[in-house]
């Protein structure tokens, strides 16, 4: 996957959750669930909807790599098959 | 489930060793004595948290040890705490705050948020927290009904939150920013900048126990949201309580995970944990397991109270995080916001070797006021029993009014014997929603409960239509007015859907005005319509479009009847059924 599939997938499914908020307006090194105004449960349907998307598992252990709207980009595209 | 033994050594320790004894021996008069009140009869929430430890040789003990989100430890003492709150009373001071004045706080957890609470306090001015993840319009609905005269908040959360709508509160005279490093925005001040010019000394107001001094905000089925009026007498409750429920003893590091935003992150995440002079944890942070299990083991953590949701997400990762940490100093678990889930129960035994204890209470009672405790048995899934001094009960609808029900195991309102002294004094303004509470010499809470033959409570339910999800009441009527602003919105029902992980989540269902058309597009648009007003803590994680809804002769939608239907239940009477869903 390369970037612009990262992103394209990232943005998606946020915008499903919090479509109040442009992905252009964000500051990606800044946290990400202030950014976007989500709250815990919110990102959990975040994290499940990516795993189902693009078929990545993300274990509990790698949520802190979605600090950020940047970090997760990078994530995505490491993992991703 | 199997009931959990406690031992003999657990009863030994625990400030409530036996139940039966400590109920018989106990009198709030008692419970006031511990204690100081000022001479004459005053009594004031700040000093009773702060001054009255500093005078007695705890000035150098730490009070809070701050978390922030990078993970460094802030310390602050009782007299720090003390220093600070002061500096606070006279920032206020200085701008003309007078006693009874309302003063709201929009921040997450961080110290500010402490100092201006008990700053507050100490003033004799009412204290009003808010949940940092409420949007605009929750924010602006409570602060005009609690007529806020000052907002204690951060520049962020006051341009995208307050910015836009200020100056239509005519009450609100003063907004401190505690971030603004010398530069606040236009028509704000800079907290830092103005406590930095007081002196460090104040003289504590001389307030009375039945003074107004902490304004918590709950929700309806109907109606704007209610402010519940808490009095400095409360802080007898909020100390007591602490030692019997929570079982905080002196050298205790005390971890409540609850935001102060909600009535539990005030009474046990300030005000108990101070007064009981124990050192608090408070984390900036949101939940994240890793993080928490690191935090137990190396804080130490004693006691820990937190809420269903954190421990059903605790479950769920499962015990991989806790290998190789050690959580010996952990001594007691308890949980409250909505009932605790068997499974949970037996499945802290199995992890921490103990259970977590579950407790029950509401805004409305400011305190604990039923609970298990160390010494007592653990019934996994009941709430367990009423706290001393506390006389609950199940009782049924009469003709005019209620009565109690005697035989176990029989399903009715959960219900209590006024005047402990945390019960709230008013819902502001609104003396006939409050006066509804009360029936036949009983608060009413809305709750549906049963005792068993033990004497142990058990949750079966709400009354009305509210939602709980993650612990919090949401009022659905805060929701669709939200909703019925968008010019697509011809009506709507929003009620709470059974999720495994926060309890309820909201679910909105809509119909549509002519014109307009159900699409993918249009359903994120109004979900971001609702977001954009309500913040993510209120407004809905689903919506549903319905081409009409279900609503009696009257007009009045039928979000029961939607509710039954969504959870494939009985639909029960729906003789007054007029125009059905569609």
């Amino acid at each position: 996957m390369n970037t612009q599939q990262a992103e394209t997938a990232l943005a998606e499914e946020l915008r499903r959750i919090a479509p109040d908020v442009d992905v252009a307006g964000i500051d990606r090194d800044g946290d990400l669930r202030e950014e976007f105004d989500i709250d815990s449960m919110d990102f959990l349907n975040l994290v499940t909807a990516l795993n189902k998307r693009l078929g990545i598992p993300i274990p509990e252990p790698d949520y802190s790599r979605f600090d950020t709207y940047g970090g997760a980009v990078a994530y995505l595209i490491e993992k991703a098959p | 489930m199997e009931t959990i033994h406690k031992r003999l050594d657990q009863a030994d320790r625990a400030n409530l060793g036996d139940y039966e004894a400590e109920r018989a021996a106990f009198t709030w008069d008692g419970a006031r004595a511990l204690l100081d009140g000022f001479p004459g009869g005053g009594l004031n929430i700040a000093h009773e948290a702060i001054d009255r430890h500093v005078a007695s040789g705890l000035g150098d003990k730490v009070a809070i040890r701050w978390i922030a989100k990078d993970e460094s430890r802030h310390d602050f003492t009782f007299a720090d705490l003390r220093a600070r709150t002061n500096r606070f009373a006279n920032a206020l001071q200085s701008l003309g705050v007078r006693k009874g004045d309302r003063v709201f706080c929009l921040l997450g957890r961080v110290p500010d948020l402490y100092v201006a609470a008990l700053g507050t306090l100490k003033l004799g001015a009412v204290f009003c927290p808010m949940f940092s993840a409420f949007g605009p319009e929750p924010i602006k609905a409570r602060m005009s009904i609690g007529e806020a005269k000052v907002l204690v908040t951060s520049e962020a959360l006051y341009r995208r939150k307050v910015a836009g709508w200020r100056a239509e509160l005519a009450h609100l005279t003063e907004i401190l920013i505690v971030d603004a490093n010398g530069a606040a925005p236009e028509g704000t001040r800079d907290l830092a900048a103005l406590m930095g010019a007081t002196s460090a000394e104040f003289e504590i107001a001389r307030t009375q126990p039945e003074d107004m001094a902490l304004l918590h905000f709950t929700s309806g089925t109907t109606g704007r949201p209610k402010g519940a009026v808490h009095v400095h007498g409360a802080v007898v409750a909020h100390n007591v309580t602490g030692r019997y429920a929570l079982d905080l003893h002196p050298d205790d590091i005390f971890w409540c995970t609850a935001d102060p935003g909600w009535v539990t992150g005030t009474s046990y995440g300030i005000i108990s944990p101070l007064t009981n002079a124990v050192t608090m944890i408070v984390d900036e942070a949101e939940f994240d397991a890793e993080r928490w299990y690191r935090i137990l083991e190396a804080e130490k953590v004693n006691v820990w109270y937190t809420a269903p949701t954190a421990i059903r997400m605790l479950m769920k990762v499962g015990a991989g995080p806790l290998a190789g940490k050690d959580l010996s100093h952990l001594r007691f678990m308890a949980s409250v916001g909505e009932p605790l889930n068997p499974e949970a129960v037996v499945w802290g035994n199995q992890t921490f070797g103990m259970p977590f204890h579950d407790n029950w209470w509401q805004t409305e009672t400011g305190g604990i006021m039923i609970a298990n405790y160390a010494s007592m048995d653990v019934k996994p899934g009941s709430m367990g029993k009423p706290l001393p001094g506390i006389v609950a009960g199940i009782v049924e609808k009469t003709g005019d009014g209620v009565r109690e029900v005697g035989r176990p195991m029989v399903i009715g309102q959960l219900a209590l014997r006024p005047g402990w002294p945390s019960m709230m004094r008013a819902y502001l303004n609104e003396a006939e929603r409050y006066n509804k509470c009360f029936v036949s010499g009983w608060y009413i809470s809305g709750d549906l409960a049963m005792r068993d033959q033990d004497g142990y409570f058990w949750f079966v339910g709400r009354d009305d239509d509210v939602i709980k999800s993650a612990g919090h009441l949401i009022g659905p009527f805060e929701v669709e007015s939200a909703l019925m602003e968008h010019p697509a919105v011809a009506e709507v029902a929003v009620i709470g859907i059974p999720d495994e992980m926060v309890g309820e989540v909201v679910k909105a269902f809509v119909a549509l005005k002519p014109g307009f058309e159900p699409s993918d597009d249009l359903n994120l648009e109004l979900l971001g319509h609702a977001r954009k007003r309500l913040g993510p803590a209120v407004a809905p994680k689903v919506i549903a479009f319905r081409q009409n809804l279900p609503k009696t002769r009257s007009g009045k939608i039928m979000r029961r009847l939607l509710k039954a239907r969504e959870l494939g239940l009985p639909e029960g009477d729906i003789s007054t059924l007029e125009s059905d869903e569609k």
